[in-house]
């Protein structure tokens, strides 16, 4: 009976999910640091306009993952990917495929607040100005303008554009971050935990406009947090040891997960 | 279980949009060039550094060379000492016609009839001027070798030396060259005579200066080098390691020791000539040493080098990590015990290591130097450091103002030996870092 | 009995006091150290100090004080005929009293009788034993002499007595002092903190002497030429007067020395700065460690060869090269086959110049370009940024205070070099544009004016001086402002 009205929900569930087509697509993932091996045959396919959390204890390699999605594993010296990525049709690994161009489609936002030491709005239209997606002074103060609406910080930060984005505060450099990654409006946005280092009021600003930003970006979003998961995320998938231990709706991942490691690590055993 | 979620679903993928144009062209075209200016920036720069070892080397290698005549010296008595004087006046030993035994020889070695004046003259010319004091030196020391006749291996004159050594190029007129044909033809007789033979020139390690090529050497002027680094590292190494553990173990931090870091830092940089000013005017002027002498220059080099050595051993001192001293401390030994008995002997490598960098960079300073009076012409070894010496460096210098071939083969020479002391040096630190390198 | 002598002999009861010392320290433990507050050695090292410190400071003070009080006494016992004609005659009288007083220790006592009733005449006397006399000698000057040869060696004597007396006193009180509380040990640290102490105090004493000793001798210099002559000068010609002439001092403009140093600096910085920079850049951002592990170590052996090597680089290669490659690209172009850079010229000095910086400025540009945080490198590749877009918009940029301030203490290094300059530039003083002529520079012209045999009181070599304090205050200013800067940048990013 159990198992039935089990494989019932899963099927609901399913096709619920089934509308929503996949954005990117891991296939059996591995990398490695030199002789290290950091993630082991990781399948996870992420959907379009869903926020997806990847959740785990630390070291679990969910951060690792994250990397591949947009190649910043490249900037490490001795970091060797094997497997497959795919965004949309195209796999990212392929020769053909142009890095630059695939991060100017998979944007990322960092777990410490990086802005460069320049003024806000040259923050901002850095993006746009080196793809070239702009020309006139008017496009860019447009970009700039609705970017940073979207990241829910041009109310603060409307008069003094031209002050240094490295003088606001975390939580608002944070959101300055976002509103730099938004601006080269990529079809994918990985957030790094965007907000470990951020204190409460400025995360549930942050959570708030990765919320809001769903509606037009996928998103994928590592969290120690799992309240931030469950609160921020439709799907998660649960990472230990450098494997996928999991991958479900959140509802049903924090309710009633298929794996007992997962529901340790939800109840607070490990992590 | 993963498998099951993600692959129960059936892959569901959008067909890839039509790309936005953000300029890949023209942007990777720029990333090229890019890497390429940093490229060539490397490139240009060694290949300087190959052009400048080339023109030493290309320039020098012959200085360790040198063609001598050797010819059978009579050591007539009625020349040497026509009055049998000798023994109640050893001084007429000094001023005997020495040249007069080489001419002699000269003419016989190449058949020259002794009456053309003008020949024979011309054939002298071939011998360096220096056979003088060559067998002068063989008589006095062995007053008993006069009336006998003795093989003498004698320095060829410059300009034969570099014919000899194939530098003069023969094809020019010659009227417009340093060698006359005639020359060249005793040059060849002498040569298959086997008296003309090219040898390893040990003169240019021990010779003094000379205004003569094939007698000057740098064995002065390095023992000059030598008293002056023996004088910085004696003084240099104290003073700065007891400086750096004062300002980085137990000065407090404020205004005085700040201006104490700026001052060192600038002193550091401060240009090498104004320490020769200082050196006039302080140890020469005030104090009134001696010019020329090496204490004077070694002096200079020390405060010279003083920061380099104040610098690099605040680094290793700093280096040495905190619960080093807290183990120390804990087990009840004073501050001072601590520092000398375990911060010092760990940070002892880096300290070596800059004042081998800080010596190295004494040994080749020329500027200061040549202020304090030590641009000299020292024929002798000097016997203490209060004596006038000259520096290996400022030999080279003295040497670069000359204009002859022959000393631009000398300079080269000169420079490859004090390259040689430098890589030495600079070798004996990396390796000391190696050596002892720590992690922490 | 000389001062090294004595010395020696404070030497010897100071290590007589350290063994001393020790053993009364092992005696008063009566076999158990541990009652002991101090290790034995230390209560020898805290004997030996009392010995030898404070009995070594009166040598010193004694030995530079007494001859001056000598001096001034037997100055002041000096006939009032000399005296009275003012301080200069009076200062030559004691100059002479010297050097007869030198004479007189060589007579034997016939002679110095003959000379005392006056049948000898001091100056010949004392010719034959080797010891020439400027003027006449007079009569009241061997009785001055006398004085003086006689309170040297009374001071000498007394010096020796005292300074002993002191040492062995040090001695005593130290070891009566030894007890087993006693804390030698505390004492002992004292003393090396003061060492210690002494020794960083030697930097500031450097800058001070540097300082000091330059603006005096400056100063002598503009007492007889204007600072405004010499700070606003165009023409420089110092001629060393003709004996007789005064009029003709010869003219100190410090301006065309000025223009050629900055215009050669300039010439080398021009140079250095592209290629430096850019190897930085290469060496930081792209290089492979393999490739960055031979290019680096090469590229800074050409910071470690002296300058008098880059100095007979220019003179024997570079110079000849620039004039015959400036020879036959006339030839080429106009027929005519005359070479229009010289040797010795702007150009050659400041190419040499610039190869010699070229290491300063990627190794200091290298630690700055380094140190910019990663976090900001990878912002801007996540946002799909090239390498070199990264470097140029915002690497760089993050990087500039601090490479303004490598740069700056570059320009400071080439404002100061001097052997190169001095073998490459020439030495002809104008002011003109052509970097293909000759110019010459601060540090050519001191060294021009101090090498060889000199008077040192005449302007022609106290001008050096006032260049060396322009040379330094220049530098200073570049070198404190650029340490102020790279100061602040690295505080920023720690």
């Amino acid at each position: 009976m159990n198992m039935m009205s089990e494989a019932a929900v899963e099927k609901a569930l399913d096709q619920k999910m089934n509308a929503v087509p996949f954005k990117m697509i891991g296939k059996d993932v591995s990398v490695y640091y030199g002789e290290k091996r950091a993630l082991f045959d990781v399948n996870l396919n992420v959907r379009e306009n869903t926020v997806t959390a990847l959740i785990g204890p630390s070291g679990c390699g969910k951060s690792t993952f994250l990397r591949t999605l947009n190649r910043m594993n490249d900037t490490i010296d001795n970091c060797r990917v094997m497997g497959k990525i795919t965004l949309d049709e195209d796999d990212i690994y392929d020769p053909s495929i142009d890095v630059v161009e695939l991060r100017a489609r998979v944007g990322m936002v960092f777990q410490k607040p990086n802005p460069f030491p320049k003024s806000i709005y040259e923050n901002v239209s850095y993006g746009p100005k080196i793809h070239g997606l702009a020309r006139s002074k008017a496009d860019f103060d447009q970009i700039v303008e609705q970017s940073l609406q979207k990241a829910g910080l041009w109310n603060e930060v409307k008069d003094r554009l031209h002050e240094p984005g490295t003088g606001l505060s975390g939580g608002q450099q944070q959101r300055l971050c976002i509103a730099r990654a938004v601006a080269v409006s990529p079809e994918v946005i990985l957030m790094d935990e965007p907000c470990s280092a951020l204190d409460p009021i400025a995360t549930a600003k942050v959570e708030e406009l990765i919320h809001e930003l769903r509606t037009n970006f996928t998103i994928v979003i590592v969290t120690h947090s799992m309240q931030q998961a469950a609160r921020v995320s439709q799907r998660t998938a649960m990472f230990h040891l450098g494997n996928l231990v999991e991958e479900n709706d959140t509802d049903k991942m924090f309710t009633n997960p298929d794996d007992q490691r997962t529901q340790d690590y939800i109840m607070g055993r490990f992590g | 279980m993963t498998e099951i979620v993600s692959s129960s679903s059936p892959a569901f993928v959008r067909p890839t949009a039509a790309r936005r144009d953000i300029g890949i062209k023209r942007r990777y075209a720029a990333e090229r060039r890019f890497r390429a200016y940093g490229m060539a920036a490397i490139v240009i720069g060694l290949f300087f550094l190959f052009v400048l070892l080339w023109t030493v080397i290309s320039n020098g290698y012959t200085a360790f060379q040198q063609t001598t005549i050797t010819l059978p010296i009579e050591f007539a008595e009625k020349v040497i000492d026509p009055k049998n004087e000798r023994a109640a006046n050893p001084s007429k030993l000094m001023t005997a016609n020495y040249p007069l035994l080489v001419r002699d020889a000269l003419v016989k070695a190449l058949g020259i009839d002794p009456k053309n004046r003008a020949e024979v003259k011309k054939a002298t010319e071939m011998v360096s001027a220096s056979a003088r004091m060559q067998l002068r030196d063989i008589v006095i020391a062995n007053p008993s070798v006069i009336g006998t006749t003795v093989n003498v291996s004698l320095l060829a004159e410059g300009n034969i030396d570099s014919a000899n050594k194939g530098q003069i190029d023969l094809a020019v007129e010659e009227s417009k060259r340093k060698v006359s044909d005639q020359k060249i033809g005793w040059m060849k007789t002498l040569t298959d005579s086997g008296a003309m033979t090219k040898e390893f020139n040990t003169g240019i390690f021990t010779f003094g200066a000379s205004s003569r090529p094939e007698a000057a050497g740098i064995g002065v002027a390095a023992l000059g080098s030598l008293y002056m680094m023996l004088i910085v590292l004696a003084l240099a190494l104290p003073i700065g390691v007891a400086a750096s553990i004062y300002l980085e173990e137990f000065a407090p931090k404020n205004r005085l020791t700040d201006l104490i870091e700026v001052n060192i830092n600038n002193l550091a940089a401060v240009p090498s000539i104004v320490y020769g000013l200082l050196g006039l005017s302080i140890f020469i002027n005030f104090a009134g040493m001696p010019r020329s002498a090496a204490l004077v220059g070694g002096l200079v080099l020390t405060l010279m080098t003083l920061p380099t050595i104040i610098i690099a051993t605040r680094a290793a001192l700093k280096a040495v990590p905190p619960s080093i001293r807290s183990a120390a401390l804990g087990l009840g030994a004073s501050k001072m015990q601590t520092i000398f008995h375990h911060v010092l002997p760990l940070a002892m490598p880096g300290v070596l290591t800059g004042t081998i960098i800080g010596l190295a960079h004494a040994l080749g300073e020329t500027a200061p130097l040549l202020l304090i009076g030590m641009v000299a012409f020292v024929v002798d070894y000097p016997g203490s450091p209060m004596e006038p010496s000259t520096a290996l460096p400022v030999q080279i210098y003295m040497w670069a103002n000359e204009a002859e071939r022959a000393f631009v083969e000398r300079t080269s020479g000169a420079i490859i030996i004090l390259l040689i002391f430098l890589v030495v040096m600079n070798l004996g630190a990396i390796l000391l870092r190696r050596r002892f390198e720590r992690r922490w | 009995m000389n001062t090294s002598l004595i010395l020696l002999l404070i030497l010897i009861v100071g290590f007589a006091a350290y063994l001393a010392g020790r053993s009364r320290a092992i005696a008063t433990s009566n076999g158990k150290l541990s009652v002991l507050h101090s290790l034995p050695g230390y209560h020898g090292t805290y004997a030996a100090i009392c010995a030898i410190i404070p009995a070594t400071i009166v040598l010193a003070v004694w030995a530079i004080a007494a001859p001056a009080y000598i001096d001034s006494a037997v100055r002041n016992a000096l006939p009032q005929t000399v005296l009275s004609q003012g301080a200069a005659t009076s200062e030559l009288a004691l100059g002479q009293v010297k050097s007869v007083a030198n004479g007189l220790n060589l007579l034997d006592d016939a002679e110095l009788a003959a000379l005392n009733n006056g049948s000898a005449n001091l100056r010949d006397v004392l010719a034959a034993k080797g010891v020439p006399l400027a003027g006449e000698g007079e009569a009241y000057m061997v009785k001055s002499a006398a004085q003086f040869n006689q309170m040297t060696a009374t001071s000498r004597v007394l010096m020796a007595v005292v300074v002993l007396l002191i040492s062995a006193a040090g001695a005593v009180f130290a070891l009566r002092g030894i007890s087993a509380p006693f804390r030698a040990r505390n004492q002992v640290e004292r003393v090396m903190l003061w060492t210690l102490m002494l020794a960083s105090s030697i930097a500031i004493l450097t800058t001070i002497g540097i300082v000091g000793s330059m603006l005096s001798e400056a100063i002598r210099f503009f007492n007889s030429v204007s600072p405004a002559s010499f700070f606003f000068g165009t023409v420089w010609d110092p001629r060393f007067a003709a004996a007789g002439s005064e009029a003709t001092q010869g003219q100190f403009g410090l301006l065309p020395l000025l223009a050629g140093t900055l215009y050669i600096a300039f010439v080398a910085m021009l140079f250095a700065v592209p290629i430096g920079l850019f190897a930085a850049i290469y060496m930081s951002e792209y290089a492979r460690p393999g490739v960055r592990s031979i290019a680096k170590p090469l590229l800074e052996i050409l910071a470690g060869i002296p300058t008098i090597v880059y100095g007979f680089f220019a003179l024997v290669t570079v110079g000849p090269f620039l004039r015959d490659i400036s020879a036959q690209l006339n030839g080429l172009v106009t027929g005519n086959y005359v070479s229009f850079i010289q040797a010795q010229s702007v150009l050659t000095a400041g190419i040499v110049m610039g190869i010699m910086l070229i290491p300063f400025v990627s190794s200091l540009s290298d630690d700055i370009i380094t140190q910019v945080p990663r976090a900001l490198r990878d912002g801007s590749l996540g946002l799909g940024a090239t390498r070199s877009e990264t470097i140029k918009k915002v690497v760089l940029p993050a990087a500039l205070p601090g490479i303004v301030g490598a740069l700056l203490l570059t320009a400071s290094r080439a404002v100061g070099e001097t052997m190169i300059v001095v073998l490459a530039a020439g030495v002809a003083a104008r002011m003109q544009l052509n970097p293909f002529e000759a110019m010459t520079t601060v540090t050519v012209k001191i060294v021009n004016q101090l090498t060889g045999d000199l008077e040192f009181n005449s302007p022609q070599t106290l001008v050096a001086f006032a260049l060396g304090i322009t040379l330094f205050c220049i530098t200073l200013c570049l070198n404190i402002y650029a340490l102020y800067i790279v100061r602040k940048y690295r505080e920023q990013y720690e």
